[in-house]
């Protein structure tokens, strides 16, 4: 076992990956020469060579083409997009042509692609660097969307998604590539796509969350634990397209309350996705209403107030306090 | 001073044509290197096409087609640069690009099925390197480049063809394809049918540049301009870029000027917007009429024979559209279960809806 932070986990299953299947390429805007702009693949190209790793000119809909050709060649893509709001840019070739190959084709050509990509707030970037689009993504049809919160997971669930056949969506939050370190395995292992983690046990109330949040609502359950006794659950979706309702449902079944968390705008996203799943699955389970802890519907904003925009564990304790009253 | 050559650039370039519209041959040089057997069969891919179109016109006005982009007046373009490629050569088609992946090897029922709506459609069959028809103007454009650049890692001696139109060539797809293809020295060839119209919006409203083909420079790759109604032109044209493509000499990108005599899709109407003088002019380009005064004079084609691969045309459309109408109907679950290799729990689930 090694320490390694997100960053570097997500580094090593790259390697292990370009190292056991030689159809595995990895391009991007600066991700060869340089390593990306937060050396998330540094020494790949070195590793590997220019024809493995490379550098590619600075248009993102081309990324996502060069992708969806070699795809249909036999190559399994890696593609970076720098940062998650230049995706609009890639969504033609990530949103229609990559996640309906397989469909449009009748099964003949598929995208076993990994589209990568820097997201979340929290750390002052520029602007349109750190939106939450994770839900604009799982709602298309054909595409998986996956967002580790810690380096176990994302090493294994970046292996996982290289392996898959179809198109994942990768999202890995720029607030936690060095955030802290955790033992990781250096052989390969993966950890299964659409399988959500239960990472604190409790009996009083369900947190589901994924990303940055988890740790934050962490935070809120050490503090709710503290002063007030109570046992929050938190489950970790990992993979926000599927969600993993099972073991939503399980739990619910246990707390009989939950709350939902994510760092995006609140309408329309995976947290409603959540909860009319839940609605569906678990409705006479409940002892109150599944509350939303979410970004406003506003544009992401400036630096200047991010860390008032984005949830925090007061908001989170505030929500975990009104269905625990109802 | 900029040493950028602008008024180069802003000269008019002639399309280079190989014969005459009244069949001879007037650029002998440019003549491709074909014998009397390959002649006659690329005539008769043209009036197959031809009459195909035809009949799949009326077709769509009965209702046994669906969305269909006519191509009467682009059976040299599309004939001729398929003629010019080897079977292990990729195309990544538009729209409007069905003749190219039938005469590569896509079952003409299969295309009939595309039109309908049926993904069966697109289900090419193994060995042939097709794409489906694409509709996002452009996409395609970035597909080839990939597919390019797949035989290029994999050291394979094959190009990837792309074709768009004189729209196309203003999506920005179309600028990134290029530039990635000069960069990477990708074995791909961007042919752009300009036939004068993107639906409704003459070339004059698509771009100020004298000519497509002049876009080739910005991006490092080769430009060529050839005369669209001329099948000869374009299979030396196509033949050329592949062969450099073939040797790692890079991208080339084609515009080829032409006609649809018909409008954009069945559901518009060309009179609104185009000339009866103007449509006057270019059917006395017609390019099937030109290659046959050519043939004719060479003694390997007579009116018989095109009369004759009307017939063969009538019966094989007719055929193939009656098996493209008794394909199995797609279902829901059957959808549901193409999207992705495993299907998903929550899928497995929502098929149970449609039971």
């Amino acid at each position: 076992m090694a320490q390694m932070n997100m960053k570097e986990a997500i580094r090593d299953a790259l390697r292990v990956e370009l190292k056991r299947d030689p159809n595995v390429l990895l391009f991007g805007e600066d991700v060869g020469h340089v390593g990306g702009v937060f050396r998330a693949t540094e020494g790949l190209q070195k590793e590997f060579g220019e024809e493995r790793v490379f550098d590619t000119p600075l248009a993102e809909s081309a990324i996502g083409g060069l992708a969806v050709g070699l795809g249909i060649q036999g190559f399994r893509p890696v593609a970076e997009i720098q940062f998650v709001g230049f995706i609009f840019e890639a969504l033609d070739q990530m949103a229609i042509q990559a996640s309906r190959m397989r469909y449009r084709s009748g099964g003949r050509y598929n995208s076993p692609i990994v589209f990568r990509t820097p997201f979340g707030g929290g750390v002052k970037a520029a602007e349109l660097h750190t939106d939450s689009l994770e839900g604009l993504l799982a709602q298309t049809p054909g595409i998986k969307v996956v967002v580790p919160s810690n380096p176990y997971d994302a090493k294994g669930l970046m292996i996982a998604s290289i392996r898959d056949n179809d198109p994942v969506f990768f999202m890995e939050h720029l607030n936690l590539y060095h955030a802290f370190r955790a033992e990781v395995p250096e052989n390969d292992y993966t950890v299964e796509l659409g399988k959500a983690n239960v990472v604190r046990e409790g009996s009083d109330v369900t947190i589901i969350t994924y990303g940055m949040m988890v740790h934050t609502s962490v935070k809120a359950a050490d503090e709710l634990e503290k002063t007030k006794g109570i046992k929050v659950e938190i489950i970790d979706l990992r993979t926000i397209s599927p969600i993993d309702i099972d073991t939503v449902v399980a739990s619910i079944q246990k707390t009989n309350r939950a709350i939902v968390v994510q760092e995006a705008q609140k309408s329309s996203g995976v947290a409603a996705e959540v909860i009319a799943q839940i609605n569906e699955k678990a409705i006479l389970h409940l002892e109150a209403p599944v509350l939303r802890v979410a970004g406003p519907d506003t544009v992401y904003p400036f630096a200047q107030i991010e860390d008032t925009w984005l949830p925090t564990p007061t908001r989170i304790i505030d929500a975990v306090n009104k269905v625990l009253e109802f | 001073m900029s040493k950028v050559p602008y008024e180069v650039y802003t000269e008019e370039v002639e399309a280079l044509s190989v014969l005459s519209p009244d069949g001879e041959i007037i650029n002998k040089d440019m003549l491709p290197k074909l014998t009397d057997d390959q002649l006659k069969e690329i005539m008769y891919r043209m009036v197959f096409t031809r009459t195909w179109d035809d009949r799949a016109v009326n077709l769509g006005r009965q209702g046994r087609l669906g969305f269909y982009a006519p191509v009467s007046g682009q059976e040299a373009t599309m004939i001729g640069s398929e003629y010019a490629l080897q079977k292990e050569d990729f195309i990544a088609p538009g729209y409007r690009d069905i003749p190219q992946i039938v005469w590569h090897g896509l079952p003409l029922y299969q295309a009939f099925l595309y039109s309908r709506g049926h993904q069966h459609g697109g289900q090419v069959p193994d060995g042939v390197n097709v794409l489906m028809p694409q509709i996002i103007i452009g996409a395609q454009i970035l597909h080839a480049m990939g597919i390019a650049m797949g035989y290029k890692l994999k050291k394979q001696k094959q190009v990837a063809i792309t074709y768009t139109g004189d729209g196309g060539s203003s999506e920005g797809d179309f600028y990134e394809g290029l530039n990635y293809a000069g960069v990477y020295k990708l074995p791909v060839i961007f042919f752009v049918q300009n036939n004068g119209y993107a639906i409704t919006t003459p070339f004059s409203k698509q771009t100020a540049a004298l000519s497509i083909a002049h876009k080739a420079v910005a991006a490092g790759i080769k430009g060529v301009k050839i005369d669209g109604m001329d099948v000869l032109a374009v299979i030396k044209a196509v033949q050329e870029a592949a062969e450099r493509g073939r040797n790692g000499e890079g991208a080339t990108l084609i515009e080829a000027v032409t006609y649809r005599f018909r409008p954009h899709s069945l559901s518009d109407d060309a009179t609104k917007y185009r000339s009866k003088e103007e449509e006057g002019e270019w059917n006395a380009k017609d390019p099937i009429a030109r290659f046959a005064k050519y043939l004719e004079k060479k003694g390997l084609w007579t009116e018989e024979d095109t009369a004759r691969v009307k017939e063969e045309a009538k019966a094989k459309v007719n055929e193939e559209i009656k098996k493209a109408e008794k394909t199995e109907k797609m279902t829901i679950p059957g959808l549901i279960d193409s999207m992705f290799e495993t299907t998903p729990k929550h899928l497995e689930e929502q098929k149970a809806d449609f039971k």
